[in-house]
């Protein structure tokens, strides 16, 4: 039997880690849990040479063991546990072969750590065209780890690095790196002693550490604590101090290996680019136009696809009527599940796009300059240049979103970041504004290119975005700064887009949207359809007996022209009552006097209680009570749009979608909390009720009081 | 003289840290005292300011350069 090996990346930010690992695992990835630790990581799947399977885990990219952001100190807590079930067997250091000392300080951290490692030289084609050359056989020698050349992005040396994986033994042979006992020998040695490792360096970062590790038992804590009250242990200043003999100790390994260190070089095609694209005039200019392509790109290229989808669900749902046997289950499968499954999958081109073109914008390098440009006007909102990524990506969708804000390393930044992110509008309200503003937006053009449907949704998206802005600062001077906030990062060179990672992005979020959200909304639009249909016996009895006697004489008789339409209105008239009566309906009501002011009606109140499971529910929730309750005119399928355009309020006569409601609908939708995934995602990120508590409040009283506001005004 | 006192295009030799928690930061990205550093733009808005250091492209605010001391 193969044997099972884990191998763990770990390596720079910028170095080509992912691509590596997009390399080595290809479509074979999964997002799981870190054991203990609540964050995502990203697992992978390889077979090795010698047939054994490799667990490949993608560790977050870090310039050093001491991490700065709580995505950084994953890499220490995974690294130092080895009852963790992700703790490595082998660690491939993947280093930035144009930057080979900076890369170098991280692995010899690592090194020390006595877990068995290898190193890869990645970029290696950029450094032979930057003349710089590297020894690497006596880097090798003088590391005493194996060192495999890679270039990850043009795919050369993979079968070199999958045969060193196979054949490198389980024993660490990296030589001593620097005799960390000289900067705090007793505290080190009671530590080692008390955690029983002969490793003086896994002690060290212990004691430096200690809080963020949640192995530690109480006890073991409070005596670490002792112990560096004991001998006067001084974080910030033996880290210095380790760094710089760290870097003493590089200088001595690189001599000879590296000739020309790629200190001096430019970066012409960079720094061109940079002048034109952070420019004190075009810069934001530029930026507004690639937001505006990205926007006209999801909608205008997803219409075709997505009126394929449409129409393709409207034969089905058609098809089956006729074809299947009448029936309670044939009504449940098609008006329930095929329905509700239609109203996820159509929005796969546009989360597609969307995903793809976020993921170009990271890939090239232009999202980092963003960062850079913004960081002066968000940190005036209590907001840093780095929380414009999880803002962007946060029109995507709000989950993976708030996870990236770990890399914000300042609590305040961080909190109020992850609070208003969910504000912005998200791929999940964008069915909601399609479908209100295909119904009350007419569809001209101006100069031939801008469609005022566009210029409707983007007007939705900035007013999100404002609000976004104004409750950040209003936080701002709510919530007390636990540490100074700093923002020094890397601005990698502009490179081409890796087609491969853009594809394989666009697959994994497109997949997981479908299947953890189509989970949630095919179950609510099950238990809806059954809401829907079903009602208290007694009153269904008397709504059937009722209309049961006007039928009666249609029945069996040649029916004329008045007489068919008398009957097809006795029809609709019993699916309404049915409907208004059935459970759904009565929750319907209920909510009815809370939300009339705002200019709906109960159906539409039952998609907002479906709504606050997901939004993505509202239109499979219209879908299918509106497919409950409808008959045909002719007999034949409309479309959805087609049935909620013609939906008639039956005390005013009037349509119910007005434009009015339809902008009271879409800002209620843009405001408030109707999303399971984030309040449980916001609880794993703030580890307290507090928070997720306070957003829901705070953005759902926004929404109220925007809609009555709009309504109120407009109707 | 200070990093934050440059202006873009100019240079200087990093001699030495006047924060300590910063320095670290600093150091592990490759701002080693004796490290030539030179400013290569300012954002649109003036702050924060992008530098080339060790090979690469560096950015840090302003009230970050100034804790670098340079020749």
């Amino acid at each position: 039997m193969a044997r099972h090996i884990k191998i763990a990346l770990v390596g720079n930010p910028n170095t080509g880690k992912s691509t590596l690992f997009n390399l080595l695992t290809g479509l074979n990835q999964k997002i799981g849990n870190f054991p203990g630790i609540t964050v995502d990581k990203k697992v992978g799947y390889c077979s090795l040479a010698d047939g054994r399977e490799a667990e490949i885990i993608d560790l977050p990219g870090t310039y050093s063991l001491y991490p700065k952001s709580k995505d950084e100190s994953i890499v220490f807590q995974v690294l130092a546990d080895k009852e963790n079930n992700s703790h490595p067997d082998l660690i491939v250091l993947v280093a930035d072969a144009t930057n080979l000392r900076r890369n170098l300080l991280l692995c010899s951290q690592v090194a020390d750590l006595s877990i068995p490692m290898l190193l890869v030289l990645n970029m290696t084609d950029m450094a032979k065209k930057e003349s710089i050359h590297i020894d690497v056989n006596k880097l090798a020698n003088r590391l005493g780890i194996q060192v495999i050349e890679m270039s990850a992005r043009k795919n050369e040396g993979l079968d070199i690095l999958k045969n060193a994986l196979s054949n490198t033994g389980l024993i660490s042979t990296q030589l001593p790196g620097i005799d960390v006992s000289i900067f705090a020998a007793e505290a080190i040695f009671e530590v080692a002693t008390k955690l029983n490792t002969p490793n003086n360096y896994y002690a060290l970062q212990v004691l430096h550490q200690h809080e963020y590790l949640g192995f530690l038992s109480e006890k073991q804590q409070q005596e670490i604590e002792e112990i560096q009250q004991l001998h006067g242990f001084e974080s910030s200043k033996i880290q210095a101090a380790e760094t710089i003999a760290r870097y003493r100790h590089l200088s001595t390994v690189l001599t000879d290996v590296v000739k020309v260190t790629g200190a001096e070089r430019k970066f012409k095609m960079t720094d061109r680019l940079d002048s034109i694209l952070t420019n004190r005039f075009w810069g934001f200019f530029i930026f507004l136009l690639i937001l505006f392509f990205v926007f006209n790109a999801i909608f205008s290229w997803s219409a075709y696809p997505m009126g394929l989808i449409e129409s393709g669900f409207t034969w089905i749902t058609g098809y089956g009527h006729e074809h299947l046997p009448q029936g309670v289950l044939s009504d449940l499968l098609l008006d329930g599940v095929v329905a509700g499954l239609g109203g996820i999958v159509i929005f796969i081109p546009q989360i597609a796009i969307l995903f793809a073109l976020i993921s170009i914008l990271e890939d090239t390098g232009y999202m980092a300059r963003v960062t850079f440009m913004m960081d002066k006007i968000m940190r005036k909102f209590g907001l840093s240049g780095k929380s414009v990524v999880p803002m962007i990506g946060g029109i995507a969708c709000a989950v993976p979103s708030i996870m990236s804000a770990r890399n914000i390393e300042n609590w305040k930044d961080r909190m109020i970041t992850i609070m208003v992110t969910p504000l912005v509008s998200c791929s999940a309200r964008l069915p909601v504004y399609s479908l209100m503003i295909t119904l009350v937006v007419p569809n001209k053009m101006y100069f031939g290119f801008i469609s005022l449907q566009t210029l409707t949704f983007m007007a939705m998206y900035t007013i999100t975005i404002v609000a976004a802005m104004l409750v950040a600062f209003v936080m701002k001077f709510i919530l007390k700064a636990k540490e100074r906030s700093y923002f020094i990062m890397e601005l990698p060179v502009y490179r081409m887009p890796r087609w491969s990672n853009v594809f394989l992005t666009m697959y994994e979020k497109s997949k997981t949207f479908v299947l953890e959200a189509g989970k949630v909304i095919i179950a609510i639009s099950i238990v809806l359809w059954v809401l829907a249909t079903y009602g208290p016996p007694k009153r269904f009895e008397g709504i059937n007996a009722k209309y049961q006697s006007l039928v009666k004489k249609y029945k069996n008789t040649k029916l004329t022209l008045q007489d068919s339409l008398v009957f097809d209105n006795l029809q609709r008239d019993m699916a309404a009552e049915k409907l208004e009566n059935s459970y759904a309906g009565i929750l319907g009501r209920s909510i009815e006097p809370a939300i009339k002011p705002l200019g709906y009606d109960w159906k539409i109140g039952i998609a907002l209680i479906t709504s606050f499971a997901a939004r993505e529910a509202f239109v499979g929730t219209m879908a299918t009570i509106y497919s409950v309750d409808y008959v045909g005119k002719d007999g034949g399928e409309l479309r959805l749009r087609d049935k909620i355009r013609d939906a008639i309020n039956p005390e005013t006569g009037l349509p119910v979608f007005t434009f009015a409601t339809a902008l009271s609908l879409m800002l209620f939708y843009a405001f408030a909390m109707q999303c399971m995934s984030t309040v449980a995602v916001v609880y794993r990120e703030t580890k307290s009720w507090k928070w997720p508590a306070i957003q829901f409040g705070y953005m759902t009283a926004l929404a109220y009081v925007a809609s009555l506001i709009a309504y109120q005004f407009l109707k | 003289m200070k990093l934050s006192h440059l202006n873009p295009g100019e240079t200087g030799t990093i001699v030495a840290f006047t924060d300590l928690e910063m320095s670290v930061k600093l150091m592990e990205m490759g701002c080693l005292p004796g490290e030539l550093v030179e400013v290569e733009r300012f954002a649109p808005l003036g702050d924060p300011i992008a530098i080339r250091v060790a090979g690469y492209q560096l950015c840090l605010r302003k009230s970050e350069a100034s804790v670098i001391i340079i020749q």
